[in-house]
């Protein structure tokens, strides 16, 4: 509760305060600390400590397991402003209006994963999303930016209507909105609630861009700000698959019979278009959009996989998948050529930003000793508890996954500098950046640094 | 104490290799002592540290999925570490003074893949073992792509992506036994204790072997390697020859065959007629080489295919053998690679077609080279040898049914390495005079003191295999204990 009151009120501290407040410096501090304070808060709410003494029964429900996922995504929010801030300004005016928004969206993500009743489910759905289509269309005179807020915003009105007649049904099912597990049969077996599974199912799986529901996602994540599609790709997509397994896992686990070789199937294609298509992609933002589904694929297995460790192994990709592609991304806002050539000989140019990126990239392929190894690596072990073959397939196309993002580190480390390659980086920029990495391996060797979170 | 050492030594020399960036001849020297120091801390475990507090080490890891960080030398783990820290000993005394693009990352990588590797030998936790087998690759991954030659990048891609693709397998495999183990852990003990039908060994049988095939690699899961072997930098090839490959080896005897003995026994025959098919097809295309590097690599091939073949014969001697073999052709294949680079660095050139008469005006490099070549097809009186006639002796023996077929065919091998390798003693060092080879070649002082010992190594072992035997014999009994079908057959 503490971190969602503070996030909405700092947005709104900010939207008034710009009017008197010019100097986008002050500005961008105040909001680099006013997400770490966020994350502080949420720590301090997991220690039991409440600012705030509401009432929220039957709305809002923070269990353990959703105060960590907060604090891994607002940790992962502070790492994306001091990263990215600074090239928000690159996008004109408006500079301070992105941050409040960025502080809304905020708001939504804690809504979302949670809710203990669908109407605040939707309200954070809806929360997020708005926002989100405003980022998109920021670069107001491109027009790229501009067809993928259009594009963006009627498919993801359309996604919402569907959700809303889910919810809808799931009313008519139960007669209530709690996301609660229900035992009565005349509900388990009801097709209105079955429908309302259905519709959930499709609407959420638009909504973390999973395959046959992901056509917006290159498009959008090509034609935005790269500054806000590393905001879309990472921290939203968490927040909203916290959301998805939160209904999947608890709401309906009685039906998961229902349900269940439906996520499969949506996993396998996931994960087959999204990696294949990759590797097809002359420019990394666009391989990165398509990289971003194919990982969804690999969290959809926590959906997929009704259990704990699945869960915990979610938390894990969760972060080292954030941090991962917000590093990458943060390089690549600074960059101009987004083709592979851009990234030619930028291990020679700046060293330590080339070894934070490769293991950005090796944490994204699952290399062991980073983060993104054990996290697969439990993705794959919840399959393999239900389907054998799910966990080969998953292997496989981490395999696919291996040649375009290996693609990158040969442009780094094994071609000359060409024309494109940036000279070098700030020196800062860098150091963070492979202090970022650094957390990667962390992850990577010592998981149990979130686990304890989650236990004590 | 002294397994951890074996890892911490090399991953901390590298560590300063990388920050410290000091020039050529000063990171040469320091890789050479963190090398050293590697060799001492191995050779102290043999004779003084045989405690077990000494030769095991375990710290809980990754708790909450059931891992442990547990390292054990036992008799296999002994050799292969021996040879390990042998061959880089070896090969950094060799490096000494040669010139190498940006060293200090050179060395450091070289040394990465020696921990690695160490591990992959020790590691008696599952997830351990495989945090290592990739942590093996990624430097050798560098190494080729960034100093080798002309069409490296696409090569070593190919090795990368084929080698990958086995491991991912394994860890299926891996997942798949940790999930049926009472204690849910990943230790190899728990595995052992597994009841497993025959049906399921069959198919973890092959999740786990591809894996392994691709490393060693067995035909026809070769075809990343004479590529790889070819356009990686020599010194680089020679590790991936020598200490490499016997990661297959490891996991065929640690991992495999205890685990899944039914299996090994059902799919023998599969594997050894791949094997020995390997072997006659190795021999054939080294005959066709005219590249130095490509005819070593092919001869690899066929090397490889005997130890593999061997490995499935189930019997105490094809385990001796194997094991000593693996010893022994790393050292040996090490002289090779050895030779062949300094062929290629004084001369220009690795085509056989180019080169001819060095014997006429390099005495010594013709004796080294002759030694060398013959203790490679096993000559008696040289250390494989003694290797290879137990495997022969180990494959005439087997459970199979077709045991005649698999020794004879393989058995052919040891007439083409015969042929392949006088040929090319004859091209290089005998015949007309090359206008190539107009400079006698003289070795330099590491080179001298590699080399040589290599050839110690040779005939020392070629006459007395005790020592290397006794080191191997309890884990060669507890494999044969753990392997032995027999037992199965008498109770039906």
């Amino acid at each position: 509760m503490n971190a969602l009151l503070v996030s909405a009120l700092l947005g709104v501290l900010l939207l008034f305060g710009s009017v008197f407040v010019k100097n986008r410096s002050i500005n961008y501090y105040i909001a680099l600390v006013g997400s770490a304070v966020l994350f502080l808060l949420n720590v301090a709410e997991l220690k039991g400590v409440q600012l705030f003494n509401l009432n929220a029964e039957g709305l809002f429900h923070f269990d353990r397991y959703a105060l960590v996922l907060n604090g891994l995504i607002l940790f992962a929010v502070f790492c994306y402003l001091l990263l990215s801030g600074r090239s928000i300004e690159k996008l004109g005016s408006g500079f301070t209006d992105y941050l409040v928004l960025l502080f809304f969206i905020c708001a939504g993500m804690i809504m979302v994963t949670s809710y203990s009743s669908l109407l605040i489910l939707f309200l954070g759905v809806e929360i997020i999303s708005i926002p989100l289509y405003i980022l998109t269309a920021s670069d107001k005179k491109n027009l790229k930016s501009n067809e993928a807020a259009l594009k963006y915003f009627l498919l993801g009105s359309f996604s919402t209507g569907l959700m809303l007649l889910g919810m809808a049904l799931f009313y008519g099912a139960r007669g209530n909105f709690a996301a609660v597990v229900s035992v009565d049969s005349t509900v388990l077996t009801s097709s209105l609630q079955l429908a309302s599974i259905l519709l959930l199912l499709f609407s959420m799986s638009f909504k973390v861009s999973v395959v046959p529901f992901h056509f917006w996602t290159p498009d959008v994540y090509d034609g935005a700000p790269t500054v806000f599609t590393s905001f879309m790709a990472t921290v939203v997509k968490v927040a909203l698959f916290g959301a998805f397994i939160r209904l999947f896992e608890d709401t309906f686990s009685m039906q998961f019979v229902k349900w269940q070789l439906w996520v499969a199937v949506l996993v396998v294609l996931t994960l087959f278009v999204g990696n294949f298509t990759a590797v097809f992609q002359q420019s990394v933002k666009r391989m990165l959009a398509y990289s971003s589904i194919a990982q969804a694929g690999f969290m959809l297995l926590a959906v997929y996989a009704i259990n704990g460790a699945a869960k915990e192994g979610f938390l894990l990709y969760a972060i080292s998948y954030s941090l991962a592609t917000i590093g990458i991304f943060a390089v690549l806002s600074r960059m101009s050529d987004y083709t592979f050539e851009g990234f030619n000989g930028l291990g020679k140019k700046d060293p330590i930003t080339a070894a934070a990126l490769t293991i950005f990239f090796l944490s994204l392929a699952g290399i062991p000793l980073t983060g993104g190894f054990l996290a697969k690596l439990f993705m794959i072990k919840a399959a393999l508890s239900f389907a054998t073959w799910l966990g080969i397939i998953a292997v496989l196309m981490a395999v696919v996954s291996v040649y375009y993002y290996f693609k990158v580190i040969q442009s780094i480390y094994f071609k000359e500098p060409g024309e494109s390659t940036p000279v070098a980086f700030p020196r800062s920029f860098s150091l963070l950046l492979l202090l970022i990495a650094a957390l990667t391996i962390c992850l990577g060797v010592y998981p149990e640094v979130i686990f304890s979170w989650l236990y004590f | 104490m002294a397994a951890l050492l074996l890892l911490l030594i090399p991953i901390i020399g590298a560590g300063f290799l990388f920050i410290y960036q000091g020039n050529a001849r000063f990171t040469s020297l320091a890789a050479l002592k963190v090398a050293v120091a590697s060799l001492l801390v191995m050779l102290a475990s043999l004779v003084w540290w045989t405690t077990p507090e000494m030769l095991q080490f375990s710290i809980p890891w990754l708790s909450s999925v059931g891992s442990s960080f547990s390292l054990k030398m036992d008799g296999l783990g002994k050799i292969l570490c021996l040879l390990n820290v042998i061959a880089y000993f070896f090969l950094f005394v060799y490096m000494q003074q040669k010139e190498v693009s940006r060293p200090h990352a050179f060395y450091g990588w070289l040394l990465l893949a020696q921990a690695g590797m160490n591990g992959v030998f020790l590691a008696t936790d599952s997830l351990l073992f495989y945090f290592f087998w990739e942590l093996a690759l990624i430097p050798m991954y560098f190494l080729a792509s960034q100093w080798g030659g002309a069409r490296r990048i696409a090569v070593t891609f190919k090795f990368f992506i084929y080698t990958f693709f086995g491991s991912v397998l394994m860890l299926v495999g891996i997942l798949y036994l940790q999930s049926l183990t009472a204690d849910h852990s990943f230790s190899i003990d728990s595995f052992r204790k597994l009841r497993l039908s025959a049906d399921q060994q069959s198919w973890l049988f092959w999740l786990f072997f591809l894996s392994f095939a691709i490393k060693l690699p067995v035909f026809p899961f070769h075809t990343w390697q004479p590529d790889t072997y070819e356009e990686s930098p020599t010194p680089v090839t020679a590790i991936l020859s020598a200490v490499m490959v016997k990661m297959g080896i490891l996991g065929l005897l640690r991992w495999l065959l205890p685990l899944l003995p039914i299996a090994s026994y059902m799919w023998g025959d599969v594997v050894m007629s791949l094997a020995v098919a390997g072997i006659v097809y190795g021999s054939l295309l080294a005959m066709r080489q005219t590249d130095l590097k490509r005819l070593i690599a092919y001869s690899s091939i066929a090397h490889i295919g005997l130890l593999s073949a061997a490995a499935f014969a189930l019997n105490i001697s094809a385990y001796q053998g194997l094991l000593l073999q693996s010893f022994t052709h790393g050292i040996n294949i090490l002289g090779m690679w050895m030779l062949v680079d300094i062929i290629e660095r004084k001369t220009g050139t690795r085509d056989m077609r180019s080169l001819g008469g060095l014997a006429q005006h390099s005495p010594v490099l013709t004796i080294f080279f002759v030694i060398i070549a013959l203790a490679n097809i096993a000559l008696p009186l040289t250390n494989a040898f003694v290797g290879e006639f137990l495997l022969f002796n180990g494959l005439l023996s087997t459970p199979s049914n077709y045991y005649w077929v698999l020794a004879s065919v393989g058995g052919l091998g040891i007439i083409l390495s015969a042929v392949y390798t006088l040929q090319m003693i004859r091209s290089v060092f005998y015949g007309e005079y090359s206008q190539s080879a107009v400079q006698p070649i003289q070795l330099s002082a590491g080179e001298w003191i590699a080399l040589s010992s290599i050839v110690v190594f040779i005939l020392v072992f070629g006459v007395y295999p005790q020592p290397l035997l006794d080191l191997s014999a309890d884990f060669v009994k507890e494999l044969m204990s753990q392997t032995d079908i027999s037992s199965l057959f008498r109770k039906s």
